[in-house]
């Protein structure tokens, strides 16, 4: 049994009983890598009454799923979730443990690597198949100005974690159970910190990595007034606004609308960007979108150099004239 | 409380990051003339060891794998009322990645002996890994939490914690000794005053090389980390950056027109 379950391994992560979105994006990457290299996938789930949740990874790419479920996982606490994960890398010694770069990834990922003493890159964008089956790690690097490719030669796991929105999932198609149950074996003390509380809100906005359609403003917006021109046209596409910093420091728009390097990676279907000049801290959080157009007043602006459609005019006079002509269009 | 440490990354100066370029030969980054500073998330690390120990007293020590050239980067540190440091330097330490930083960290806490609170910033901005906080936790065998936006002291050895989670936040208790990685929504880091500078000015930084800490050179240095770089490129980006000309309203219409295109409206 075990000899399929040493393959790709993905950390599938739920909290409340709900699986985070890049558990999915990720078993994507990982069924593609595995079908190239002639592995299985296996999905690691841990949690309380999560079984359910099994027949949804099969569905999107996994082959088989290690399911550890006890009342002592229910809620996420990061001692016993890395001495489970750190005892089934041990059993099962897989080749490749892939985890979202998620609060929970980030705290989690490296315990367990330091924990097994293998390697790990943090927050990849793209992963691939090197000599003799090892894992490129394809991470950006100083702001990301420079990208970087690292592997892991000599030890195993080879540990990577993904920001969420990177991978693309795949299409549910029913597939056979192969759900295997394993023991909980952790002690009665020193699972370190206990959970007081846990509160999350629903949020007001589709999240930014889902959006098909996002909209980003930059500081060339220039005032809280007129931030509303780049909201009113995200709504209309039903789509999600995002920003460079300078917005979110001015207060326009929230933190967890920042796109780039210290903010969210995006890759919808169209990207429209607004007063942003294209400093590379932004552009490594957008570059991947399908269809890009800006609008920027300075001819020489950097961030047409990663547009597919160019704008050089004020977006005063043309984003309200744009709204109309949009609105107009939906109307038909 | 005895002791709390900071770990504190001296980092390339962000403001001088265009500067940087690659030597296209030894697939290296070339850094030189560009100045160091204080990693800007271990600022707030500082700020939080410093308010607790306005509290519940106890020392403030610095702790820093880096370059001898990073002595400079520590007095910042120390003028902002820290009370000494440590600086690990050592050949046999360049080229670290995160868990072989760690080793080195780790034996840095154990050479101070017993550290209540040791508390990182959650990311560097160079390397922006994350990871060296859980790691240096997980090799000294002691719980840790990330992601920290307040916390709250109790006299009985006890923590409250407000951690970021998605959409929401999480508050944990823990008991000392703990390792912490801070958020920037934790506080906002004190001022350095002209005392301060002065101060720091006959404040000790104590060098330690691998002699004193004596860890196997199989988990540190370039040979000691099980992540190795396979190559290293410039971004480049390439789009057809199509140029719409003529009136606004021109212009307004092929956007449109476009958008219909591509299958949005
Ligand atoms: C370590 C670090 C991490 C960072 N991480 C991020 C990150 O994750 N995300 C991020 O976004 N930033 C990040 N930054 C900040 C980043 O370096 C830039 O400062 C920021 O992206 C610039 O935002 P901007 O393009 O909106 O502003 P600016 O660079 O000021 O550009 C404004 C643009 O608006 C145009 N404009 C002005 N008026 C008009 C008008 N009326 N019509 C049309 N165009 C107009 C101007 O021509 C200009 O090009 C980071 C910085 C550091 C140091
Ligand atoms: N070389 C180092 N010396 C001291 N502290 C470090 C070092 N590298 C990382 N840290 C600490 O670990 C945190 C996270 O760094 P990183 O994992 O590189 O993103 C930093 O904010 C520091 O507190």
């Amino acid at each position: 049994m075990s000899g399929d379950m040493n393959g790709i391994w993905v950390f599938a992560e739920q909290r409340g009983g709900e699986l985070h979105e890049v558990s999915l994006e990720l078993l994507g990457k990982a069924r593609e890598l595995a079908d190239e290299a002639g592995k299985k996938v296996t999905a690691i789930l841990l949690g309380h009454d999560i079984r359910s949740l099994s027949q949804l990874l099969l569905n999107h790419g996994a082959d088989s799923v290690l399911v550890g479920d006890d009342p002592r996982l229910k809620t996420y606490r990061l001692i016993p979730y890395a001495r489970v994960m750190a005892s089934l890398v041990h059993t099962y010694d897989p080749e490749i443990l892939l985890m979202g770069a998620t609060y929970m990834g980030v705290e989690l990922a490296p315990r367990v690597a330091a924990k097994v003493r293998t390697g790990l890159s943090a927050h990849c964008i793209d992963l691939r198949l090197g000599e003799k089956g090892q894992l490129l790690q394809v991470v950006p690097g100083w702001g990301g100005g420079v990208i970087a490719t690292i592997a892991c030669p000599d030890h195993r796991p080879q540990m990577a974690t993904v920001m969420p929105g990177i991978m693309k999932a795949l299409s549910a198609i029913e597939r056979e159970d192969t759900v295997k149950e394993i023991e909980i074996d952790l002690p009665e003390k020193g699972l370190g910190p206990e959970v007081l509380e846990v509160k999350r809100e629903k949020p007001d906005q589709l999240p930014l990595e889902k959006a098909e359609v996002v909209v980003a403003g930059g500081w060339g917006i220039g005032s809280q007034e007129d931030w509303k021109m780049i909201e009113s046209l995200a709504e209309l596409f039903g789509g999600s606004v995002g920003a460079t910093r300078p917005p979110v420091d001015e207060g326009w728009a929230e933190e967890g609308q920042m796109i780039g390097q210290s903010g969210k990676t995006v890759r919808p279907k169209l990207y429209i960007g607004i007063g942003i000049s294209g400093v590379m801290h932004h552009v490594v959080g957008m570059d991947q979108s399908e269809h890009i157009i800006t609008i920027n007043s300075d001819p020489d602006a950097e961030i047409f150099d990663t547009s597919d459609v160019i704008v050089v005019e004020d977006f005063r006079k043309v984003v309200p004239k744009l709204i109309d002509e949009i609105r107009a269009r939906l109307k038909k | 409380m005895e002791r709390i440490i900071v770990c504190l990354k001296p980092v390339p100066d962000p403001k001088q990051w265009d500067e940087v370029s690659m030597d296209p030969e030894t697939q290296t980054l070339i850094r030189e003339g560009i100045a160091s500073v204080i990693n800007p998330l271990d600022k707030h690390a500082i700020e939080a060891a410093l308010s607790i120990q306005g509290v519940l007293g106890g020392e403030v020590v610095l702790l820093s794998m880096a370059p001898p050239s990073a002595a400079s980067t520590l007095r910042e540190g120390l003028a902002m009322g820290a009370d000494r440091a440590v600086l690990l330097s050592d050949r046999m330490f360049a080229g670290s990645d995160t868990l072989a930083t760690a080793h080195v960290l780790a034996a840095g806490c154990r050479w101070l002996g017993d550290n209540d609170l040791i508390i990182c910033g959650n990311m560097s901005i160079d390397g922006s890994t994350a990871q060296v906080g859980s790691q240096l936790a997980e090799l000294l065998d002691l719980p840790n939490i990330m992601h920290v936006i307040d916390l709250d002291l109790g006299e009985d050895g006890s923590m409250v914690v407000t951690r970021k989670i998605e959409h929401g936040f999480a508050r944990l208790r823990g008991a000392l000794p703990l390792v912490i990685s801070v958020r920037k929504e934790l506080n906002k880091p004190r001022y350095t005053s002209f005392t301060g500078i002065l101060a720091a000015e006959s404040k000790e930084i104590k060098v330690l090389s691998n002699e004193d800490l004596k860890i196997s050179p199989e988990v540190i240095g370039i040979d000691g980390s099980p992540t190795k770089m396979a190559g290293i490129e410039l971004r480049r980006f390439e789009r057809a950056r199509e140029k719409l000309d003529g009136s606004v309203d021109e212009i307004v219409e092929s956007l449109a027109g476009r958008i219909y295109q591509y299958g949005i409206i």
